[in-house]
């Protein structure tokens, strides 16, 4: 795994709110076609992690780098551009917008034409919109929702719209993918195919993953290296089997007994 | 993959706009002449059906597209207008020469004035375009210019504040500029022969004269509080359904691309848009610039229409509000919605001066005159209800109640001797609130009147919509 290029790099990552440590010292290294998992119980800071990520808060102290480039402190959209891609926790699709927009919207970071050439309609934004339209269709047939591509995304039922929030960031060429509770509110069949559909995009597109999961059973399964959160600090990290059996983990968890 | 080439991509382009041109030449020299006598009340209503549709147009922009909640939206018109009003006015001094605005209106060519001989009654021949329609195109391409530079002023705090407060501020910029206007600037308007002593350049003037007694510069003399009289009528069918067609074509280009779905993924969900690589601030500012262009080219309009004594007084919070309500009756997000919804406010209040009978001819002065157009607009609004409407029949029935209640209160009303266009505001209102309770979400959603129903759930065609759609 060490001789993989490196995509993204973490390392002495630290973030308060007033006087909240949501996240201290938190470090983490994701290579080309990794896939990773980042857990711990509730409040641990997980999404805070995400949030510093993609750029939603800066980072008090610490280093992020993508790709070589150091990306705190710049806003989501330069972070999304420069290959970070995420879902949510909670759906926020584009609900009025027809599941194949909100695929195509997401094309809207690789777009070369400007503006005005949109509105005189010259022949390199025509066919830049083929292609965006084309490579939606694509990622709709590879996310198996091409026959729901003209209805709106909020009509969709709830597995479509997580599968459709992963195609969606998909759409962006994402070197990085994030993906914040994939499988959440998914019964046991859902979840088998979600598990299977974040390998196929790894293996695939060859990009990094690194997601949070409360499924330990799924996160067990597909990632190959785990980060344990807890109060913001990392805890253990290493691979499945190694951090199932760490003491510590199984303490946040379930809580030490007493003797 | 299907590529357009250079060529047919710009045919394609330029066909719509044609298409534009062709509609404000058919609406000038053909329609104009069909109305013939006393066709002016006429006209006055199809200027003021486009100008409204500008502006309903470009806020949805804003409102529409972007969600941003603009209520200051007359303000950019009032910038564009008295831009455009002061260039004319005083510009026509050296473009033109003479004196030019006592007769202003008739300096205009055939496009540029409400004329539609090409011979006037003194024998005159017209041109088809003067010196004076250059210089009106220009003077309201410049008052697009000024209002799309304040529009960028007022997206920057756009930035920072969401729904309420940004209405607040926008609100307030409104205020701001028509108080501005009216206390700032000079009630006496320079004569010919001051203007041409007159500073062009103000501020230069003001640090020359600084001992002397200071002299407004040009722009600083636009009518205060009196208004901005004797302006030259320059705004005909022409140039109001040129810039109209043009507003749409611009918005309707922007929706369906990719800055469209830009736009609208802000309204949607800005977190996500962000999230998915959407330079949100840059976009908002944009919808605000574009807006405030189309706006500021609708006030110019606006302020050169005949009948018109521009005043600021006119063009505050009350005329926000109107182009709002057009915005969210035609239902936020879609251009011919604003533009159908510009249409219905601007004809409702007119149409119900004299209470006019849907279904029956009555006598004089009793709305007959309508009675075999509203045959037509009951079947043309009847057609639409059923193409569009989900559930036909019950959509019908409404429309059908609606009219048998509306004559069936004319019909109370005569029995009781009560006129109802002493009532003609308040049924404007009731009117606007009972289609906002039946279209919750507008006349036509954020949808077009031409886009074809949404399919019902597992009834839709496979995928592969255009056919060039291949992997």
């Amino acid at each position: 795994m060490s001789e993989r290029e490196v995509i993204l790099e973490v390392g002495g990552v630290s973030k308060s709110f007033g006087g909240l440590k949501a996240v201290q010292d938190f470090g983490l290294t994701l290579a080309k076609g990794d896939l990773q998992g980042l857990i711990g119980p509730n409040g641990a800071g997980k999404t805070t992690v995400f949030n510093l990520l993609t750029g939603v808060y800066g980072p008090d102290v610490g280093d992020i780098r993508l790709g070589g480039v150091r990306i705190n402190g710049l806003r989501p959209h330069r972070i999304n551009g420069l290959g970070l891609a995420r879902t949510f926790q909670n759906i926020r699709l584009f609900g009025e917008l027809s599941v194949l927009d909100n695929v195509k919207l997401a094309r809207h970071v690789r777009v070369r034409h400007s503006m005005l050439a949109s509105v005189l309609r010259t022949a390199g934004s025509v066919n830049e919109e083929t292609e965006i339209e084309d490579r939606a269709m694509e990622l709709l047939r590879l996310f198996d929702l091409a026959d729901r591509a003209h209805e709106d995304a909020r009509s969709l039922p709830y597995g479509d719209q997580r599968r459709l929030e992963i195609a969606r960031a998909m759409a962006t060429d994402p070197k990085v993918l994030l993906l914040d509770e994939p499988a959440a509110g998914m019964n046991p069949q859902e979840k088998v195919e979600v598990a299977g559909l974040i390998r196929r995009v790894r293996d695939e597109f060859g990009m990094a993953v690194l997601l949070i999961e409360h499924d330990m059973g799924l996160v067990m399964k597909i990632c190959e290296k785990i980060t344990v959160l807890d109060y913001g600090k990392v805890i253990a990290s290493g691979a499945p089997g190694v951090v199932r059996n760490d003491p510590k983990v199984i303490e946040a968890y379930l809580g030490v007994e007493d003797t | 993959m299907e590529r357009v080439g250079g060529l047919a991509a710009m045919v394609r382009s330029a066909l719509p706009l044609l298409g534009v041109v062709g509609l404000a030449v058919l609406m000038q020299f053909g329609l104009k002449p069909l109305l013939g006598e006393g066709g002016s009340f006429y006209s006055k209503l199809l200027l003021d059906i486009g100008i409204n549709a500008m502006l309903a147009v470009s806020l949805t922009m804003v409102n529409g597209f972007t969600g941003q909640f603009s209520i200051g939206h007359a303000a950019f018109m009032a910038v564009g207008a008295y831009t455009a009003a002061i260039l004319t006015y005083y510009g026509s001094a050296y473009a033109v020469g003479g004196e030019v605005f006592a007769d202003a209106g008739v300096q205009g060519g055939l496009v540029s004035t409400m004329l539609t001989e090409r011979v006037r009654e003194d024998g005159v021949a017209v041109a088809w375009v003067t010196r004076s329609d250059l210089l009106f195109a220009g003077a309201l391409f410049a008052g697009g210019l000024v209002a799309a530079v304040c529009g960028w002023v007022v997206g920057l705090p756009s930035l920072r504040l969401k729904g309420d407060y940004l209405a607040i501020v926008t609100l307030g910029f409104g205020e701001v500029v028509r108080v501005l206007i009216q206390s700032q600037t000079a009630d006496v308007l320079y004569t010919v022969e001051e203007i041409k002593e007159a500073p062009v350049v103000g501020v230069a003037q003001m640090f020359a004269t600084r001992s002397e007694e200071w002299v407004a510069p040009l722009w600083l003399r636009a009518g205060g509080s009196l208004g901005f009289s004797g302006l030259p009528f320059y705004t005909s069918l022409f140039w109001v359904f040129l810039w109209c067609g043009l507003t749409m074509v611009v918005a309707y280009r922007i929706k369906n691309s990719t800055y469209g779905r830009a736009f609208l993924s802000i309204r949607e969900d800005e977190i996500a848009a962000e999230a998915m690589g959407v330079n949100t601030t840059r976009y908002k500012v944009r919808a605000f610039v574009l807006a405030a262009f189309f706006a500021g080219v609708a006030g110019g309009l606006f302020a050169h229409t005949s009948g018109v004594q521009l005043n600021a007084g006119e063009l505050g919070f009350v005329k926000s509000f109107d182009i709002i309500i057009m915005v969210v009756l035609g239902g936020l997000g879609s251009i011919s919605g604003a533009a159908l919804a510009a249409v219905i406010v601007t004809l409702l209040p007119e149409a119900l001066r004299d209470p006019p009978s849907l279904l029956f001819p009555m006598g004089e002065g009793d709305g007959a005159s309508f009675f075999p157009w509203s045959l037509i607009v009951l079947g043309v609004v009847g057609t639409a209800v059923w193409w569009r409407a989900e559930r036909k029949v019950r959509a019908v029935l409404v429309l059908l109640v609606t009219v048998l209640a509306w004559e069936a209160l004319r019909y109370g009303a005569r029995k009781a001797q009560v006129d109802l266009s002493d009532y003609r505001n308040v049924m404007y209102a009731l009117a606007l609130i009972l289609m906002m309770i039946l279209r919750p979400r507008g006349l036509l959603g954020v949808g077009e009147v031409w886009d074809r129903r949404k399919p019902k759930v597992g009834t839709q065609p496979k995928v592969g919509t255009r056919p060039g759609a291949t992997l």
